[in-house]
């Protein structure tokens, strides 16, 4: 049984679309991969050395284990925006004779297998080959060695159980949050020393290897629960018949006063309101009001003046870059209806403009009090919204028409690259590079008044000659039609 | 009306489409019959400018499609469920192609209220996603919307596939209304050879991108596609 499982999960892999169209995106990944393999090869080779320089009166071994802590708390928020509980399309498996326990283990066991669980064996297996080099007693290095792949195991369990409350929850951060937060604060605020818990439950468990057990027994526990949970979800109705939500909706009327691009208007907000795609990234704009705050309290990019033109860009055009790089992707999925009914292209293109307009003003707007930093952060964020609004909006258009990759809206949106082609990395080096270099060339040869003006000139110029920029993107995308409509019916 | 010249469509060198000459008058209702990979969905898909014709064009009011959008506010289809807006209400729905079309809210609430019979009660006032209802409720939903805005061409693929019995027959009843009292030009698809020798007056068939058969709806006519379908099969199976 297991080998027409893997036959299956073989074909599926190699034959999906995804894996065709997007050898870029595969390469990336790899070399991601390999980079990562390569930094925790390094910790692991040298950890005992550094920790022996750094704590000269300490036994490394010790150290390292109180530090585990922190370890487990950091892999566990990785692999929660990361790892995916593997998925196997099970629906046409449950009429076949196969007994549903046999489901439920092979997808859990190959969740094993996953990436997320060997990256921490280059780290683990070279610090315990140290150790052992180093005149630790065999029994001990070889007991901690299997203790932490087991806990490797636990974490990756344990994440798929709060990976399934948060799916339930409204708030999908929330459990994740709470578990690592509360963990977090009972050793900080010392209410619970976790670090030296955690650390002499190590430490006791190599010295009596016996005490293998528990850790054993965690897993085992982890599992079962997890077994439980997908057993009863393993049954047709559950995943046939989808959660139905209750329709939230709101007053939109105030977009009449666009005019005719009224109804693209309504019909854009209730796509960000309604999908968890585009939910999540409507909390970036948090992010985006709150990302100057990672530079500006240190002095050191204060005095770096260039640098306030790329968070001023970043910053106000954050919604617009998130947003516009998808544009028309996130209309993917009725694409052919779009383009059959009664509508001006140009009155779709300018709808998504105005959002953009709006959500960079409003960014601009939040983002004053950065004057507390210095009046001059307040001039280059302004030259910077005008930039966005003048220039970056109509890039971004444009390059929209390179869109050929379908977007489901229902999936999540932290390290999703559906939709993700080399437009999208490319299209960065003009909307945030290009003027960063001018405004850094010309503040460092001029002087800062004239690289303000030079943005805000550009700014102007772009929203001078927006309707004739509108026309020519608007061609740009009628010549296109076919390509992505074709391309939008593909499934991925 | 819709005048088809030298329409056809390859695909890597396989011919799906190749229709010589083809006239549908104003107000006709029109059924396409055949075979899966008949062309049928491509025939609709051309007449809708979502795919380019490899050679000759399709005339539409005198609006060549693939030259101009003129067709467009005098058109309106339903081809498949990538026609609907999943994360909007059939309403909510309703009114945005409404919009689109020059309707307003009132319009197309009067409209809607009209096919009260049809939905059945499931689609209006449910305060559901259209991604969250049944293939078929969806399907209402689409039928409906494709009938916003007085358009006088309605374009079809296989309404009638997904819909239970009764939904059937009061859909057969509208697109007869629409033809016969409207003077709508109605093309329907579908698998189904009764429903659609009683809805259409002329009948089509394609096979393998070709028509072979253009038959003008009378009593007989079903008779007479139930024995070229039905000696296909034969053929197929003596050839086995």
């Amino acid at each position: 049984m297991i080998k027409h499982f893997l036959n299956l999960e073989w074909k599926q892999y190699f034959r999906s679309s995804y894996w065709q169209k997007n050898m870029a995106i595969n390469i990336f990944m790899v070399f991601f991969a390999l980079y990562f393999i390569g930094v925790f090869l390094f910790i692991g080779a040298f950890l005992f050395k550094i920790v022996g320089k750094l704590v000269p009166d300490q036994d490394p071994f010790k150290v390292v284990n109180y530090y585990l802590f922190y370890w487990i708390i950091g892999d566990l928020l990785m692999r929660f925006f990361l790892q995916k509980l593997p998925v196997m399309s099970v629906k046409p498996l449950l009429t076949l004779p196969i007994k549903r326990s046999t489901v439920v283990n092979f997808v859990l066991g190959k969740s094993a297998l996953s990436f997320f669980n060997f990256l921490p064996l280059f780290a683990i297996i070279p610090f315990s080959i140290s150790l052992f080099l180093n005149g630790y007693e065999t029994s001990t290095v070889l007991t901690w060695l299997i203790t932490m792949i087991i806990t490797v195991l636990i974490i990756n369990f344990l994440n798929f159980i709060i990976e399934a409350f948060s799916a339930e929850s409204e708030l999908s951060m929330l459990p994740i949050l709470t578990v690592v937060g509360v963990l977090f604060s009972l050793n900080y605020f010392e209410i619970l020393p976790m670090t030296t818990l955690v650390g002499s439950a190590y430490l006791a468990v190599s010295n009596n290897p016996i005490l293998i057990l528990v850790p054993i027994l965690i897993l085992a526990a982890c599992y079962t629960y997890n077994y439980k949970l997908l057993r009863s979800k393993l049954f047709l109705d559950s995943s046939l018949k989808s959660k139905v939500t209750e329709v939230n909706a709101a007053d939109l009327s105030w977009t009449e006063r666009f005019g005719d691009v009224a109804p693209f208007m309504k019909l854009d907000l209730k796509l960000i309101w309604r999908n968890k795609r585009t939910k999540s990234m409507a909390f970036l704009l948090l992010i985006g009001v709150l990302y100057g705050l990672f530079f500006y309290p240190q002095p050191m990019y204060r005095e770096m003046t260039f640098m306030y033109a790329f968070i001023g860009i970043f910053s106000t055009g954050f919604f617009l870059i998130n947003f516009g790089q998808f544009i028309p992707a996130w209309d993917s999925g009725y694409y052919k209806l779009l383009m059959s009914q009664n509508i001006k292209y140009e009155q779709y293109l300018r709808s998504k403009f105005i959002l953009m307009v709006i959500s960079v003003v409003l960014l601009f707007v939040l983002g004053i009090p950065y004057v507390y930093f210095g009046y001059k952060i307040l001039i280059a964020h302004f030259a910077a919204a005008i930039y966005n609004i003048g220039v970056n909006t109509h890039v971004i258009l444009w390059g929209g028409s390179f869109n050929r990759k379908k977007i489901e809206l229902d999936k999540k949106a932290a390290f999703n690259y559906q939709g993700t082609g080399a437009v999208q990395w490319l299209i960065g080096i003009p909307l945030m590079l290009v003027p960063m270099a001018m405004f850094g060339l010309v503040n460092w040869l001029v002087g800062f008044a004239a690289a303000v003006a030079l943005l805000i000139v550009l700014g102007l110029v772009g929203i001078i000659f927006h309707k004739k920029l509108m026309k020519a993107i608007t061609q740009k995308y009628l010549d296109s039609k076919y390509k992505m409509i074709n391309a939008f019916s593909q499934d991925n | 009306m819709i005048y088809t010249k030298d329409l056809s469509k390859t695909y890597n060198g396989t011919t799906v489409l190749n229709i010589e000459e083809l006239t549908i008058p104003k107000g006709q209702s029109f059924g396409l019959v055949g075979n899966n990979g008949a062309g049928k969905t491509t025939y609709f898909s051309l007449l809708l400018d979502l795919i380019k014709p490899t050679t000759g064009n399709i005339t539409s009011n005198e609006v060549v499609v693939d030259q101009s959008e003129d067709w467009k506010p005098f058109t309106s289809s339903f081809i498949d469920e990538s026609f609907l807006i999943g994360y909007l209400t059939p309403e909510e729905y309703f009114y945005f192609i409404g919009e689109l079309r020059g309707q307003n809210k009132a319009d197309v609430d009067s409209l809607t209220a009209q096919f009260e019979d049809f939905f059945n009660g499931e689609i209006i006032g449910k305060k559901k996603y259209l991604r969250d209802l049944s293939k078929g409720n969806q399907k209402k939903a689409g039928i409906v919307a494709a009938l916003i805005g007085n358009p006088e061409v309605i374009i079809l693929d296989e309404p009638f596939a997904n819909l239970d019995p009764t939904t059937q027959i009061r859909l057969k009843q509208i697109i007869k209304d629409l033809a016969e009292k409207q003077g709508v030009t109605v093309l329907v698809s579908s698998h189904d050879l009764m429903h659609v020798t009683d809805v259409c007056e002329r009948i089509v068939v394609l096979e393998k991108g070709n028509v072979v058969k253009d038959l003008e709806t009378n009593p007989a006519t079903l008779k007479e596609l139930e024995a070229h379908f039905g000696s296909n099969a034969v053929v197929s199976q003596e050839e086995e």
